[in-house]
């Protein structure tokens, strides 16, 4: 029978599977940060168990780490704590590699472990992050795990799990000028909602997704969470073989070829059946910005912000009512005409390489506007900062008026010092613009690296498609 | 894990959609390294008028009088009422921690983010699934009597109303069983240690480059 690429990838992970379907999975990597694991470790100390198998941990801190000063260490006493947790925890059980604050191949969890090698074709892949989907990108069967599921991987190598329903998303065609894997996540998102992915693991299929880059894919499953997916996945092809060769952690020799011959059948069988299938035409999207509080409530860059006073479901229009009341936008304002306070690029969305070329190729020979307080360029790791500057992308930031900052997860979520102020409103890249999330009475509005760096020239949304 | 067996508690009622878990509990917040007393910090920018800061003794700070959880007819509810998509974002299980720590033991909602209702199952909390017109029913029940109480009957999966109406709902056997015994997760995985032990060298074997 023709079986889907989760049919595959949940095969070869059943260890047992309980009377109702509840199966334990084998877990082959394990992702682990500051803020979701030190409980998980102590749990573990107290109940004397040893980790299973630590050659399956990778670790760097990410989440609270500052991303400038770096000689003056971490200020914040709390955040100090945790990341010196980490490093105390990773000291006593081990991990096949750890990455410490300041290491130069330290940077953002879902952008370290790809880079290294550590993520493969065909494994299972957690982590307590959400955004551990991003790792779809090479047909892993990776998603987000709570502290106490940390604990349990830990412990048994495993985890307990019910297999999900499968959706296809595929997205036919040829994407246009300046619309990229970020705009294809936010468009996928405002057609199906923030919860039109629960239950399932979505696989990105289509002419339009097999064109993206790695990077773009990586974009792209790391939003499959904000769709209400745990897990978004894409199929091997030699765009996922080229870019694992030699890597520090990618297998060599004669084991290369045997891994690359298993990888290449990491795909859906012709014919195979989905649950679901969801069709967009590439043609269709166009440069997306957010307006409200939800990764749902997202428009093209040429649309005007809606009006809840034309939505007919009671509860979804108080909702837009409060998300445009806290954003401070009135309904039918072009999106064009929204000015911007900071400009943040980064996270785990959008701090690769591609992205910061993407977002310098519009910058080049521009300025940050007058009205733009702070523009904020954060690459995702040691690694990138270094290709970056390798090839003069820091000097193009910094003539334009932005800050080239150290690897981290900075203003995403502003753990560390990098947030909003409450009413400043943000162009940002990252994955997440609900109340508060960039800090206390922040403005978030999601988009593409290369609208960020639109909007920082314009001081207000623009149009890429008009600069490039 | 405490178990759930049954439970009579009050209901308070938050009637929005899409409830995020960085509004359940603010990132400032996970700087945290124990499991333990994230309850007065649960919806902290939402119940406070001020911005909160971890370690903070949070009895003096103004509260939000409009917040419904701060109203003086929901204190010591045990049970939460809410709408769609409860708990979508960030994987923290700070968030259930958060919600057990400020008393709630059983959550209602028209549906329930994928991570954070497996989080829940960890911590001893219910979260129950109802069709969208029980749970609209239930907002117009609670919110039109003081002292609004239900029973949540996990072995016989009912949630029954004071007017005896009762709702079932649906629930795996095997996490209905590991709640109603209290089960720690990790000890039952651990039976099966031959079985992993057995699996993971097949997979060395035939998959030597995911042991590098």
């Amino acid at each position: 029978m023709a079986k889907t690429l989760y049919d595959k990838l949940w095969e070869d992970h059943v260890v047992h599977q309980e009377a109702d379907g509840t199966a334990l999975l084998y877990i082959d990597r394990h992702l682990v940060h500051e803020v979701t694991s030190p409980q998980a470790f102590e749990g573990l100390k107290l109940a004397g168990r040893k980790p299973w198998r630590v050659s399956s941990i990778v670790s760097t801190p990410d989440h609270n780490t500052p991303t400038d000063h770096w000689d003056e260490g971490i200020k914040d006493p709390v955040s100090r704590q945790q990341v010196e947790t980490l490093d105390a925890n990773i000291r006593e059980v081990g991990a096949l590699a750890y990455f410490p604050f300041k290491d130069p191949r330290m940077g953002i969890l879902h952008v370290v472990g790809p880079e290294n090698g550590a993520t493969l074709p065909g494994m299972t892949v957690v982590c307590g992050d959400s955004h551990t989907s991003t790792h779809g990108a090479f047909a892993c069967l990776a998603h987000g795990i709570g502290t106490s599921e940390v604990e349990h991987v830990m412990a048994t190598q495993c985890l307990l799990q019910k297999k999900s329903k499968t959706l296809l998303i595929a997205v036919e065609g040829k994407l246009g000028k300046g619309v990229t894997a970020k705009d294809v996540a936010l468009a996928i998102i405002g057609t199906i909602g923030t919860a039109g992915g629960t239950g399932y693991a979505i696989e990105f299929g289509g002419s339009a997704i097999r064109g993206l880059s790695i990077e773009g894919r990586m974009t792209l499953c790391n939003m499959a969470i904000e769709g209400g997916a745990r897990m978004g996945f894409v199929a091997v092809d030699d765009k996922t073989i080229d870019y694992l060769r030699d890597r520090p952690f990618s297998p060599r020799g004669e084991v290369w070829d045997k891994a690359v011959a298993h990888w290449r059948t990491l795909h859906s069988d012709a014919g195979a059946r989905f649950d679901r299938v969801v069709t967009l035409k590439a043609e269709d999207i166009r440069p997306q910005v957010t307006w409200g509080t939800s990764p749902e409530m997202v428009v093209g860059i040429d649309a005007v912000v809606p009006d809840p006073a034309k939505e007919a479901d009671p509860v979804k229009r108080e909702g837009m009512e409060r998300a445009l009341q806290y954003m401070g936008l009135n309904p039918n304002t072009p999106i064009q005409k929204i000015a911007v306070d900071k400009v943040f690029i980064g996270s785990c969305t959008n701090s690769r390489i591609e992205d910061l070329r993407e977002a310098a190729a519009v910058l080049k020979g521009r300025r940050v506007a007058a009205n733009v307080k702070l523009a904020l360029a954060v690459p995702g790791s040691g690694l990138v900062k270094r290709q970056a500057e390798a090839e003069g992308l820091d000097k193009v930031f910094v003539a334009a008026g932005f800050e080239w900052r150290e690897p981290g997860c900075s203003m995403c979520l502003a753990m560390n010092a990098d947030r909003l102020e409450p009413g400043e409103r943000c162009a940002s890249t990252s994955n997440r613009n609900f109340e508060g999330r960039q800090g206390p009475g922040g403005r978030t509005h999601l988009l593409s690296p290369a609208m960020a760096a639109a909007a920082a020239v314009a001081g207000r949304f623009a149009d890429v498609r008009d600069v490039l | 894990m405490d178990k759930f067996v049954r439970l009579e508690g009050l209901v308070a009622p938050l009637d929005r959609s899409n409830v995020d878990t960085d509004a359940i509990i603010p990132k400032q917040f996970l700087k945290s390294i124990k499991r333990s007393g994230f309850g007065p910090n649960a919806f902290d920018e939402w119940r406070y008028l001020d911005v909160g800061q971890p370690g903070q003794d949070c009895a003096p700070r103004p509260k939000n009088p409009n917040f419904v959880l701060n109203q003086p007819r929901y204190q010591g509810a045990e049970v939460l009422l809410t709408r769609a998509n409860f708990g979508c974002g960030s994987s923290r299980e700070h968030a259930p921690w958060a919600l057990l720590d400020f008393g709630f033991k059983a959550i209602i909602a028209e549906s329930f983010a994928d991570i954070f209702f497996n989080n829940c199952f960890k911590n001893g909390i219910l979260p129950i699934e109802l069709p969208a017109d029980e749970v609209a029913a239930l907002f117009q029940q609670v919110e039109a009597t003081p002292g609004y109480t239900l029973v949540v009957d996990l072995a016989a999966q009912l949630v029954l109303r004071p007017d005896s109406h009762g709702i079932p709902f649906k629930i795996d056997p095997f996490r209905k069983e590991c709640l109603l015994n209290g089960w720690d997760d990790i000890g039952l995985t651990l039976r099966h240690a031959e079985k992993i032990k057995v699996f993971e060298e097949k997979r060395r074997a035939q998959q030597p480059w995911l042991f590098a």
